[in-house]
Protein backbone atom coordinates (compact mmCIF):
# COMPACT_ATOMS: atom_id res chain seq x y z
CA UNK A 1 0.00 0.00 0.00
CA UNK A 2 2.86 2.23 0.31
CA UNK A 3 3.14 2.82 -3.70
CA UNK A 4 -0.54 3.47 -3.67
CA UNK A 5 -0.28 5.65 -0.69
CA UNK A 6 2.78 7.89 -2.85
CA UNK A 7 0.42 8.05 -5.92
CA UNK A 8 -3.04 9.38 -5.89
CA UNK A 9 -3.79 9.47 -2.25
CA UNK A 10 -7.54 10.03 -2.91
CA UNK A 11 -7.89 6.34 -4.41
CA UNK A 12 -6.57 4.88 -1.25
CA UNK A 13 -8.83 6.35 0.95
CA UNK A 14 -11.86 5.17 -1.52
CA UNK A 15 -9.86 1.90 -1.92
CA UNK A 16 -10.37 0.78 2.14
CA UNK A 17 -14.15 2.11 1.96
CA UNK A 18 -14.84 -0.17 -1.09
CA UNK A 19 -12.82 -2.74 0.33
CA UNK A 20 -15.03 -2.58 3.78
CA UNK A 21 -18.45 -2.59 2.47
CA UNK A 22 -19.26 -5.31 0.77
CA UNK A 23 -21.86 -4.43 -2.40
CA UNK A 24 -19.29 -1.85 -3.16
CA UNK A 25 -17.42 -1.74 -6.51
CA UNK A 26 -13.77 -1.99 -6.31
CA UNK A 27 -11.95 -1.55 -9.65
CA UNK A 28 -14.69 0.62 -11.49
CA UNK A 29 -15.55 2.86 -8.27
CA UNK A 30 -11.92 3.78 -8.27
CA UNK A 31 -12.07 4.18 -12.11
CA UNK A 32 -14.75 6.46 -11.91
CA UNK A 33 -13.26 8.67 -9.70
CA UNK A 34 -10.24 9.81 -11.26
CA UNK A 35 -11.77 10.79 -14.68
CA UNK A 36 -13.22 14.18 -14.64
CA UNK A 37 -11.42 14.60 -18.34
CA UNK A 38 -13.99 12.49 -19.89
CA UNK A 39 -17.27 13.86 -20.16
CA UNK A 40 -20.31 12.31 -17.95
CA UNK A 41 -20.24 9.98 -21.61
CA UNK A 42 -20.26 6.91 -19.01
CA UNK A 43 -20.14 4.71 -22.60
CA UNK A 44 -17.03 5.87 -23.24
CA UNK A 45 -14.64 3.97 -21.47
CA UNK A 46 -12.06 5.76 -19.61
CA UNK A 47 -8.63 6.61 -19.70
CA UNK A 48 -6.70 3.99 -18.42
CA UNK A 49 -4.45 5.70 -14.96
CA UNK A 50 -2.28 4.05 -12.51
CA UNK A 51 -5.08 4.17 -10.00
CA UNK A 52 -7.21 2.02 -11.63
CA UNK A 53 -4.23 -1.06 -11.20
CA UNK A 54 -3.82 0.49 -8.11
CA UNK A 55 -6.87 -1.31 -6.40
CA UNK A 56 -5.71 -2.68 -4.10
CA UNK A 57 -2.18 -4.66 -2.89
CA UNK A 58 -3.34 -8.16 -4.68
CA UNK A 59 -5.06 -6.27 -7.80
CA UNK A 60 -2.59 -6.76 -10.50
CA UNK A 61 -5.24 -6.98 -13.91
CA UNK A 62 -4.54 -5.32 -17.27
CA UNK A 63 -7.67 -3.10 -18.02
CA UNK A 64 -8.08 -2.65 -21.69
CA UNK A 65 -9.80 0.63 -21.03
CA UNK A 66 -6.93 1.97 -23.00
CA UNK A 67 -8.24 0.68 -26.72
CA UNK A 68 -10.05 1.55 -29.09
CA UNK A 69 -13.35 -1.00 -30.78
CA UNK A 70 -15.80 -0.04 -32.98
CA UNK A 71 -19.05 -1.29 -35.15
CA UNK A 72 -21.33 0.51 -37.32
CA UNK A 73 -24.29 -1.16 -38.90
CA UNK A 74 -24.45 -0.50 -43.16
CA UNK A 75 -26.67 -1.55 -46.13
CA UNK A 76 -24.34 -4.91 -46.35
CA UNK A 77 -24.23 -5.56 -42.37
CA UNK A 78 -21.98 -4.82 -39.39
CA UNK A 79 -18.18 -3.87 -39.98
CA UNK A 80 -16.48 -4.74 -36.90
CA UNK A 81 -12.64 -2.80 -36.21
CA UNK A 82 -10.80 -2.83 -33.36
CA UNK A 83 -7.44 -2.02 -31.91
CA UNK A 84 -4.30 -4.65 -30.56
CA UNK A 85 -3.26 -3.02 -27.86
CA UNK A 86 -2.78 -3.57 -24.33
CA UNK A 87 -1.49 -1.29 -22.07
CA UNK A 88 -0.65 -1.04 -18.00
CA UNK A 89 -0.17 2.22 -16.99
CA UNK A 90 2.41 3.75 -19.60
CA UNK A 91 3.69 0.43 -20.71
CA UNK A 92 2.04 -1.38 -23.76
CA UNK A 93 2.29 -4.99 -22.43
CA UNK A 94 0.97 -6.23 -25.91
CA UNK A 95 0.35 -5.11 -29.38
CA UNK A 96 -0.93 -8.18 -30.54
CA UNK A 97 -3.93 -8.24 -28.77
CA UNK A 98 -7.24 -10.32 -30.10
CA UNK A 99 -10.10 -7.58 -29.06
CA UNK A 100 -12.99 -9.67 -31.60
CA UNK A 101 -13.97 -12.61 -29.62
CA UNK A 102 -15.91 -14.95 -32.60
CA UNK A 103 -18.87 -16.17 -30.53
CA UNK A 104 -19.92 -18.43 -33.61
CA UNK A 105 -20.38 -18.45 -36.77
CA UNK A 106 -22.36 -15.45 -37.22
CA UNK A 107 -21.47 -13.56 -34.00
CA UNK A 108 -19.04 -11.65 -32.95
CA UNK A 109 -18.20 -9.61 -29.68
CA UNK A 110 -15.74 -6.60 -28.97
CA UNK A 111 -13.72 -6.98 -26.05
CA UNK A 112 -12.98 -3.64 -23.81
CA UNK A 113 -12.32 -3.26 -20.35
CA UNK A 114 -10.88 -6.40 -18.01
CA UNK A 115 -9.55 -9.00 -20.98
CA UNK A 116 -10.40 -11.81 -18.88
CA UNK A 117 -14.18 -10.76 -17.47
CA UNK A 118 -14.91 -10.44 -21.45
CA UNK A 119 -13.55 -13.31 -22.81
CA UNK A 120 -14.58 -15.44 -19.91
CA UNK A 121 -18.19 -13.62 -20.52
CA UNK A 122 -18.92 -14.06 -23.99
CA UNK A 123 -17.50 -17.70 -24.17
CA UNK A 124 -20.09 -18.74 -21.78
CA UNK A 125 -22.55 -16.53 -24.04
CA UNK A 126 -21.11 -18.91 -26.90
CA UNK A 127 -22.59 -21.73 -24.99
CA UNK A 128 -25.78 -20.58 -24.20
CA UNK A 129 -26.18 -19.40 -27.61
CA UNK A 130 -25.38 -22.87 -28.34
CA UNK A 131 -27.70 -24.83 -26.42
CA UNK A 132 -30.41 -22.20 -27.69
CA UNK A 133 -29.81 -23.21 -31.05
CA UNK A 134 -29.89 -27.23 -30.03
CA UNK A 135 -32.91 -26.34 -27.98
CA UNK A 136 -35.26 -24.60 -30.71
CA UNK A 137 -33.60 -25.50 -33.89
CA UNK A 138 -32.85 -21.92 -34.98
CA UNK A 139 -30.23 -19.66 -34.36
CA UNK A 140 -30.42 -17.31 -31.71
CA UNK A 141 -31.45 -13.52 -32.68
CA UNK A 142 -28.46 -10.59 -31.93
CA UNK A 143 -31.34 -9.52 -29.77
CA UNK A 144 -31.37 -12.62 -27.44
CA UNK A 145 -28.12 -13.06 -27.50
CA UNK A 146 -26.93 -9.71 -26.14
CA UNK A 147 -29.81 -9.87 -23.48
CA UNK A 148 -28.79 -13.40 -22.55
CA UNK A 149 -25.16 -11.58 -21.62
CA UNK A 150 -27.00 -8.13 -20.30
CA UNK A 151 -28.67 -10.24 -17.92
CA UNK A 152 -25.19 -12.70 -16.77
CA UNK A 153 -23.18 -9.61 -16.11
CA UNK A 154 -26.39 -7.97 -14.07
CA UNK A 155 -26.07 -10.43 -11.65
CA UNK A 156 -22.16 -9.46 -10.49
CA UNK A 157 -23.36 -5.75 -10.78
CA UNK A 158 -21.37 -3.89 -8.38
CA UNK A 159 -18.55 -6.97 -7.67
CA UNK A 160 -16.02 -5.21 -9.91
CA UNK A 161 -16.64 -6.59 -13.41
CA UNK A 162 -15.43 -4.14 -16.07
CA UNK A 163 -16.79 -5.24 -19.17
CA UNK A 164 -17.83 -3.18 -22.09
CA UNK A 165 -18.97 -5.17 -25.53
CA UNK A 166 -20.61 -5.12 -28.86
CA UNK A 167 -22.48 -8.14 -29.93
CA UNK A 168 -22.61 -7.94 -33.48
CA UNK A 169 -24.34 -10.32 -35.93
CA UNK A 170 -26.75 -10.83 -38.74
CA UNK A 171 -30.41 -12.68 -37.70
CA UNK A 172 -33.69 -13.36 -39.64
CA UNK A 173 -34.01 -8.99 -38.96
CA UNK A 174 -30.86 -8.73 -40.58
CA UNK A 175 -27.90 -6.76 -39.15
CA UNK A 176 -27.71 -6.27 -35.38
CA UNK A 177 -25.32 -4.48 -33.02
CA UNK A 178 -25.69 -4.14 -29.44
CA UNK A 179 -24.04 -2.50 -27.22
CA UNK A 180 -23.89 -4.30 -23.66
CA UNK A 181 -21.15 -3.37 -20.86
CA UNK A 182 -21.01 -4.41 -16.78
CA UNK A 183 -22.84 -1.87 -15.69
CA UNK A 184 -26.03 -3.08 -16.91
CA UNK A 185 -26.45 -1.09 -19.78
CA UNK A 186 -27.78 -2.67 -22.79
CA UNK A 187 -28.36 -0.53 -26.40
CA UNK A 188 -29.16 -0.69 -29.70
CA UNK A 189 -27.40 1.03 -32.10
CA UNK A 190 -26.10 1.76 -35.80
CA UNK A 191 -22.73 2.61 -34.39
CA UNK A 192 -20.58 2.13 -31.34
CA UNK A 193 -17.04 3.01 -30.42
CA UNK A 194 -16.15 1.76 -27.05
CA UNK A 195 -12.91 2.97 -25.42
CA UNK A 196 -9.80 5.67 -25.01
CA UNK A 197 -9.70 6.50 -28.53
CA UNK A 198 -13.58 6.34 -29.45
CA UNK A 199 -13.80 10.01 -29.63
CA UNK A 200 -11.06 9.91 -32.69
CA UNK A 201 -12.80 6.89 -34.41
CA UNK A 202 -16.82 8.29 -34.42
CA UNK A 203 -14.92 11.59 -36.02
CA UNK A 204 -14.08 9.76 -38.81
CA UNK A 205 -16.90 7.46 -39.13
CA UNK A 206 -19.42 10.00 -38.25
CA UNK A 207 -18.35 11.75 -41.52
CA UNK A 208 -17.42 8.90 -43.58
CA UNK A 209 -21.17 7.31 -42.93
CA UNK A 210 -22.52 10.87 -44.25
CA UNK A 211 -22.52 9.24 -48.07
CA UNK A 212 -25.28 6.73 -47.54
CA UNK A 213 -25.23 3.06 -49.45
CA UNK A 214 -21.65 2.28 -48.31
CA UNK A 215 -20.39 -0.67 -50.17
CA UNK A 216 -18.49 -3.42 -48.60
CA UNK A 217 -15.29 -1.92 -49.88
CA UNK A 218 -15.99 1.63 -48.81
CA UNK A 219 -17.14 0.36 -45.35
CA UNK A 220 -14.42 -1.64 -44.79
CA UNK A 221 -11.53 1.23 -45.97
CA UNK A 222 -13.74 3.57 -43.15
CA UNK A 223 -14.03 1.23 -40.56
CA UNK A 224 -10.04 0.79 -41.24
CA UNK A 225 -8.91 4.61 -41.31
CA UNK A 226 -11.37 5.18 -38.09
CA UNK A 227 -9.22 2.91 -36.01
CA UNK A 228 -6.04 4.13 -37.12
CA UNK A 229 -7.00 7.66 -37.13
CA UNK A 230 -7.60 6.40 -33.16
CA UNK A 231 -4.12 4.91 -33.24
CA UNK A 232 -2.69 8.09 -34.27
CA UNK A 233 -3.93 10.70 -31.68
CA UNK A 234 -4.49 8.02 -28.52
CA UNK A 235 -1.45 7.04 -26.61
CA UNK A 236 -3.40 3.65 -25.66
CA UNK A 237 -4.73 2.41 -28.70
CA UNK A 238 -2.14 0.86 -31.31
CA UNK A 239 -0.63 -2.15 -32.77
CA UNK A 240 -2.32 -3.55 -36.13
CA UNK A 241 -6.25 -3.16 -37.25
CA UNK A 242 -8.50 -6.35 -36.91
CA UNK A 243 -11.57 -5.57 -39.28
CA UNK A 244 -14.32 -8.29 -39.41
CA UNK A 245 -17.30 -8.05 -42.01
CA UNK A 246 -20.60 -9.40 -40.83
CA UNK A 247 -23.09 -10.32 -43.31
CA UNK A 248 -26.01 -12.94 -44.25
CA UNK A 249 -23.99 -15.60 -44.28
CA UNK A 250 -22.00 -15.05 -40.95
CA UNK A 251 -18.74 -13.10 -40.19
CA UNK A 252 -15.49 -12.86 -42.63
CA UNK A 253 -11.99 -11.58 -41.12
CA UNK A 254 -11.57 -9.26 -43.78
CA UNK A 255 -7.89 -7.70 -43.35
CA UNK A 256 -4.85 -7.29 -40.28
CA UNK A 257 -3.60 -4.30 -41.06
CA UNK A 258 -0.43 -2.83 -38.85
CA UNK A 259 -1.02 0.61 -38.23
CA UNK A 260 2.36 1.93 -39.36
CA UNK A 261 1.66 0.42 -42.35
CA UNK A 262 -1.45 1.77 -42.59
CA UNK A 263 0.34 5.30 -41.92
CA UNK A 264 2.88 5.08 -44.95
CA UNK A 265 0.29 4.33 -47.10
CA UNK A 266 -1.77 7.17 -45.89
CA UNK A 267 0.63 9.27 -46.23
CA UNK A 268 1.56 8.58 -50.00
CA UNK A 269 -1.90 8.98 -50.67
CA UNK A 270 -2.25 12.24 -49.74
CA UNK A 271 1.22 13.09 -51.57
CA UNK B 1 -44.78 -39.58 9.49
CA UNK B 2 -42.93 -37.18 7.30
CA UNK B 3 -41.15 -39.75 6.10
CA UNK B 4 -44.11 -41.33 3.75
CA UNK B 5 -44.49 -38.32 1.91
CA UNK B 6 -40.87 -38.50 0.71
CA UNK B 7 -41.57 -41.35 -1.35
CA UNK B 8 -42.21 -40.53 -5.04
CA UNK B 9 -45.66 -41.46 -5.67
CA UNK B 10 -45.72 -41.98 -9.47
CA UNK B 11 -43.43 -45.26 -9.36
CA UNK B 12 -42.86 -47.86 -11.71
CA UNK B 13 -44.97 -51.34 -11.27
CA UNK B 14 -43.00 -54.48 -12.28
CA UNK B 15 -44.54 -54.78 -16.23
CA UNK B 16 -42.80 -50.67 -16.84
CA UNK B 17 -46.11 -48.46 -16.36
CA UNK B 18 -46.38 -45.42 -14.00
CA UNK B 19 -49.94 -46.08 -13.32
CA UNK B 20 -50.17 -43.02 -11.38
CA UNK B 21 -49.77 -41.20 -14.86
CA UNK B 22 -52.26 -43.54 -16.33
CA UNK B 23 -54.60 -43.05 -14.05
CA UNK B 24 -54.50 -39.00 -14.77
CA UNK B 25 -54.95 -40.08 -18.26
CA UNK B 26 -58.30 -41.61 -16.51
CA UNK B 27 -59.43 -38.59 -15.15
CA UNK B 28 -58.86 -36.32 -18.60
CA UNK B 29 -61.12 -39.15 -20.55
CA UNK B 30 -63.95 -37.98 -17.35
CA UNK B 31 -63.53 -34.45 -18.81
CA UNK B 32 -65.63 -32.72 -21.35
CA UNK B 33 -64.62 -33.30 -24.76
CA UNK B 34 -62.54 -30.22 -26.77
CA UNK B 35 -61.63 -30.37 -30.44
CA UNK B 36 -58.71 -28.68 -32.26
CA UNK B 37 -58.45 -27.80 -36.15
CA UNK B 38 -55.45 -26.58 -37.46
CA UNK B 39 -56.91 -24.46 -41.22
CA UNK B 40 -54.95 -22.83 -43.58
CA UNK B 41 -55.00 -19.42 -42.25
CA UNK B 42 -56.88 -20.10 -38.90
CA UNK B 43 -56.86 -22.33 -35.98
CA UNK B 44 -60.38 -23.52 -34.42
CA UNK B 45 -60.66 -24.63 -30.45
CA UNK B 46 -64.01 -26.00 -29.78
CA UNK B 47 -65.71 -27.70 -26.62
CA UNK B 48 -68.23 -28.80 -25.05
CA UNK B 49 -70.24 -26.67 -22.34
CA UNK B 50 -70.63 -28.42 -19.42
CA UNK B 51 -74.72 -27.24 -18.05
CA UNK B 52 -74.35 -24.53 -15.51
CA UNK B 53 -76.53 -24.67 -12.68
CA UNK B 54 -79.54 -22.56 -12.48
CA UNK B 55 -77.91 -20.27 -9.79
CA UNK B 56 -74.27 -20.29 -11.68
CA UNK B 57 -72.98 -17.52 -13.18
CA UNK B 58 -72.18 -18.93 -16.90
CA UNK B 59 -68.81 -16.68 -17.64
CA UNK B 60 -67.17 -18.11 -14.64
CA UNK B 61 -66.28 -21.58 -16.91
CA UNK B 62 -63.91 -20.67 -19.60
CA UNK B 63 -62.10 -23.66 -20.75
CA UNK B 64 -60.58 -21.67 -23.94
CA UNK B 65 -57.57 -19.36 -22.53
CA UNK B 66 -55.71 -17.19 -24.25
CA UNK B 67 -51.98 -17.77 -23.16
CA UNK B 68 -50.67 -14.98 -25.19
CA UNK B 69 -51.92 -13.16 -28.28
CA UNK B 70 -51.03 -15.22 -30.72
CA UNK B 71 -51.36 -18.27 -28.50
CA UNK B 72 -54.57 -20.61 -26.65
CA UNK B 73 -55.04 -23.67 -24.92
CA UNK B 74 -58.13 -25.77 -24.36
CA UNK B 75 -58.02 -28.36 -21.91
CA UNK B 76 -59.90 -32.25 -20.61
CA UNK B 77 -59.65 -32.96 -16.94
CA UNK B 78 -59.14 -31.40 -13.36
CA UNK B 79 -60.15 -27.85 -13.91
CA UNK B 80 -57.84 -27.00 -10.88
CA UNK B 81 -54.72 -28.18 -12.05
CA UNK B 82 -55.69 -26.52 -15.31
CA UNK B 83 -55.67 -23.27 -13.39
CA UNK B 84 -52.11 -23.55 -12.19
CA UNK B 85 -50.58 -24.67 -15.85
CA UNK B 86 -52.46 -21.78 -17.21
CA UNK B 87 -50.75 -19.35 -15.51
CA UNK B 88 -47.71 -20.95 -15.30
CA UNK B 89 -47.83 -20.99 -19.19
CA UNK B 90 -48.94 -17.48 -19.25
CA UNK B 91 -45.84 -16.14 -16.66
CA UNK B 92 -43.72 -18.08 -19.12
CA UNK B 93 -44.86 -16.33 -22.34
CA UNK B 94 -43.96 -12.56 -20.96
CA UNK B 95 -41.08 -13.69 -19.58
CA UNK B 96 -39.19 -15.33 -22.67
CA UNK B 97 -40.98 -12.04 -24.48
CA UNK B 98 -38.51 -10.25 -21.78
CA UNK B 99 -35.36 -12.31 -22.28
CA UNK B 100 -35.43 -12.98 -25.80
CA UNK B 101 -37.69 -10.17 -27.10
CA UNK B 102 -39.51 -12.20 -29.24
CA UNK B 103 -43.23 -13.84 -28.66
CA UNK B 104 -42.67 -17.81 -27.69
CA UNK B 105 -43.32 -19.88 -30.42
CA UNK B 106 -46.28 -22.45 -30.11
CA UNK B 107 -43.45 -25.21 -30.08
CA UNK B 108 -41.81 -23.86 -26.99
CA UNK B 109 -44.79 -22.63 -24.67
CA UNK B 110 -46.16 -26.71 -25.67
CA UNK B 111 -42.41 -27.70 -24.54
CA UNK B 112 -42.56 -25.78 -21.83
CA UNK B 113 -45.61 -26.92 -20.54
CA UNK B 114 -44.91 -30.54 -21.56
CA UNK B 115 -42.01 -30.29 -19.25
CA UNK B 116 -43.55 -28.88 -16.29
CA UNK B 117 -46.30 -31.91 -16.32
CA UNK B 118 -43.18 -34.26 -16.63
CA UNK B 119 -41.25 -32.87 -13.75
CA UNK B 120 -44.42 -33.51 -11.65
CA UNK B 121 -44.10 -37.29 -12.51
CA UNK B 122 -40.38 -37.76 -11.53
CA UNK B 123 -40.99 -35.33 -8.16
CA UNK B 124 -41.57 -36.11 -3.89
CA UNK B 125 -44.75 -36.12 -2.90
CA UNK B 126 -46.58 -34.47 -6.33
CA UNK B 127 -49.08 -36.24 -8.47
CA UNK B 128 -49.21 -35.46 -12.21
CA UNK B 129 -51.41 -33.07 -13.44
CA UNK B 130 -54.65 -34.51 -14.64
CA UNK B 131 -55.24 -32.56 -17.73
CA UNK B 132 -54.29 -32.77 -21.79
CA UNK B 133 -54.41 -29.52 -23.50
CA UNK B 134 -54.55 -28.73 -27.25
CA UNK B 135 -52.77 -25.82 -27.71
CA UNK B 136 -53.10 -23.75 -31.01
CA UNK B 137 -51.84 -20.76 -32.27
CA UNK B 138 -49.68 -18.95 -35.32
CA UNK B 139 -45.60 -18.28 -34.90
CA UNK B 140 -43.90 -15.16 -36.23
CA UNK B 141 -43.20 -16.44 -39.79
CA UNK B 142 -47.38 -17.14 -39.96
CA UNK B 143 -47.53 -20.61 -39.51
CA UNK B 144 -50.55 -22.02 -38.22
CA UNK B 145 -49.75 -24.65 -35.29
CA UNK B 146 -51.88 -27.35 -33.07
CA UNK B 147 -49.95 -29.24 -30.33
CA UNK B 148 -51.68 -31.55 -27.87
CA UNK B 149 -49.66 -32.60 -24.40
CA UNK B 150 -50.82 -35.31 -22.25
CA UNK B 151 -50.50 -36.00 -18.45
CA UNK B 152 -47.09 -38.03 -18.65
CA UNK B 153 -45.74 -34.83 -20.40
CA UNK B 154 -45.13 -35.59 -23.87
CA UNK B 155 -46.19 -33.63 -26.79
CA UNK B 156 -47.04 -33.80 -30.61
CA UNK B 157 -48.23 -31.71 -33.33
CA UNK B 158 -51.43 -32.56 -34.80
CA UNK B 159 -53.74 -31.52 -37.86
CA UNK B 160 -56.51 -31.99 -35.85
CA UNK B 161 -57.23 -33.41 -32.83
CA UNK B 162 -60.08 -34.33 -29.88
CA UNK B 163 -59.59 -34.68 -26.24
CA UNK B 164 -61.47 -36.00 -23.23
CA UNK B 165 -64.75 -37.45 -22.81
CA UNK B 166 -65.51 -38.77 -26.51
CA UNK B 167 -62.02 -38.00 -28.25
CA UNK B 168 -62.09 -41.37 -29.83
CA UNK B 169 -65.48 -40.85 -31.80
CA UNK B 170 -64.65 -37.24 -32.78
CA UNK B 171 -61.06 -38.28 -33.98
CA UNK B 172 -62.64 -41.23 -36.09
CA UNK B 173 -64.59 -38.34 -37.63
CA UNK B 174 -61.96 -35.91 -38.24
CA UNK B 175 -59.81 -39.03 -39.69
CA UNK B 176 -62.66 -39.08 -42.34
CA UNK B 177 -63.52 -36.02 -42.97
CA UNK B 178 -60.02 -33.51 -41.98
CA UNK B 179 -59.38 -33.06 -45.97
CA UNK B 180 -58.02 -29.92 -48.02
CA UNK B 181 -61.26 -29.16 -48.99
CA UNK B 182 -62.84 -29.32 -45.79
CA UNK B 183 -60.14 -26.77 -44.56
CA UNK B 184 -59.89 -24.57 -47.63
CA UNK B 185 -61.91 -21.46 -46.12
CA UNK B 186 -61.80 -20.21 -42.52
CA UNK B 187 -65.70 -20.73 -42.57
CA UNK B 188 -65.14 -24.17 -43.51
CA UNK B 189 -62.44 -24.80 -40.89
CA UNK B 190 -64.93 -23.57 -38.19
CA UNK B 191 -68.36 -25.67 -39.50
CA UNK B 192 -66.00 -28.37 -39.48
CA UNK B 193 -65.24 -28.35 -36.01
CA UNK B 194 -68.57 -27.89 -34.99
CA UNK B 195 -69.57 -30.56 -37.16
CA UNK B 196 -67.19 -32.83 -35.20
CA UNK B 197 -68.88 -31.83 -31.91
CA UNK B 198 -72.18 -32.21 -33.00
CA UNK B 199 -71.63 -35.95 -33.46
CA UNK B 200 -70.51 -36.07 -29.72
CA UNK B 201 -72.97 -33.58 -27.69
CA UNK B 202 -76.65 -33.68 -27.03
CA UNK B 203 -78.30 -30.82 -27.70
CA UNK B 204 -77.07 -28.74 -30.84
CA UNK B 205 -75.28 -25.65 -31.00
CA UNK B 206 -76.27 -24.49 -27.21
CA UNK B 207 -73.73 -26.67 -25.60
CA UNK B 208 -70.95 -25.45 -27.94
CA UNK B 209 -68.06 -22.88 -27.11
CA UNK B 210 -65.80 -22.11 -29.93
CA UNK B 211 -62.65 -20.26 -30.59
CA UNK B 212 -60.58 -19.27 -33.22
CA UNK B 213 -57.45 -17.37 -34.11
CA UNK B 214 -56.55 -15.80 -37.38
CA UNK B 215 -52.93 -15.20 -38.33
CA UNK B 216 -51.89 -11.79 -36.27
CA UNK B 217 -55.16 -11.47 -34.83
CA UNK B 218 -55.31 -12.20 -31.04
CA UNK B 219 -58.51 -15.27 -30.05
CA UNK B 220 -61.72 -14.76 -30.78
CA UNK B 221 -65.01 -16.32 -28.90
CA UNK B 222 -67.59 -16.99 -31.04
CA UNK B 223 -71.18 -15.76 -29.74
CA UNK B 224 -73.50 -17.99 -29.53
CA UNK B 225 -75.62 -16.54 -32.24
CA UNK B 226 -72.73 -16.99 -34.79
CA UNK B 227 -72.68 -20.47 -33.33
CA UNK B 228 -76.49 -20.73 -33.85
CA UNK B 229 -76.12 -19.83 -37.37
CA UNK B 230 -73.28 -22.04 -38.23
CA UNK B 231 -75.53 -25.01 -36.77
CA UNK B 232 -78.46 -24.07 -38.83
CA UNK B 233 -75.97 -24.08 -42.18
CA UNK B 234 -75.09 -27.57 -41.53
CA UNK B 235 -78.30 -28.64 -40.50
CA UNK B 236 -79.46 -27.37 -44.53
CA UNK B 237 -76.25 -29.06 -45.80
CA UNK B 238 -77.11 -32.45 -44.21
CA UNK B 239 -80.44 -32.25 -45.46
CA UNK B 240 -79.71 -31.26 -49.02
CA UNK B 241 -77.28 -34.44 -49.17
CA UNK B 242 -79.60 -36.47 -47.68
CA UNK B 243 -82.13 -35.63 -50.32
CA UNK B 244 -79.26 -35.84 -53.09
CA UNK B 245 -78.47 -39.07 -52.13
CA UNK B 246 -82.06 -40.31 -52.06
CA UNK B 247 -82.86 -38.91 -55.63
CA UNK B 248 -79.77 -40.55 -56.70
CA UNK B 249 -81.24 -43.99 -55.36
CA UNK B 250 -84.39 -42.99 -56.87
CA UNK B 251 -83.06 -42.87 -60.30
Amino acid sequence: MALASVLQSESVDFSNYGRQRHGFASGLYEAELGLESVGGDRLSFALSTSCSNEDGPDRKIEFLHGTTTLAFKFQHGVIVAVDSRATAGSYIASQTVKKVIEINPYLLGTMAGGAADCSFWERLLARQCRVYELRNKERISVAAASKLLANMVYQYKGMGLSMGTMVCGWDKTGPGLYYVDSEGNRVCGDLFAVGSGSMYAYGIVDSGLKQKDLTVEEACDLGRRAIYQATYRDAYSGGQVNLYHVHSEGWTRVSQSDVLMLHQQYQAEKA
Amino acid sequence: MAARYDRAITVFSPDGHLFQVEYAQEAVKKGSTAVGIRGKDIVVLGVVKKSVAKLQEERTVRKICALDDHVCMVFAGLTADARIVINRARVECQSHRLTVEDPVTVEYITRHIATLKQRYTQSNGRRPFGISALIVGFDCDGTPRLYQTDPSGTYHAWKANAIGRSAKTVREFLEKNYTEESIATDNESIKLAIKALLEVVQSGGKNIELAVIRRNQSLKLLESKEIETLVTEIEKEKEEEAEKKKQKKST
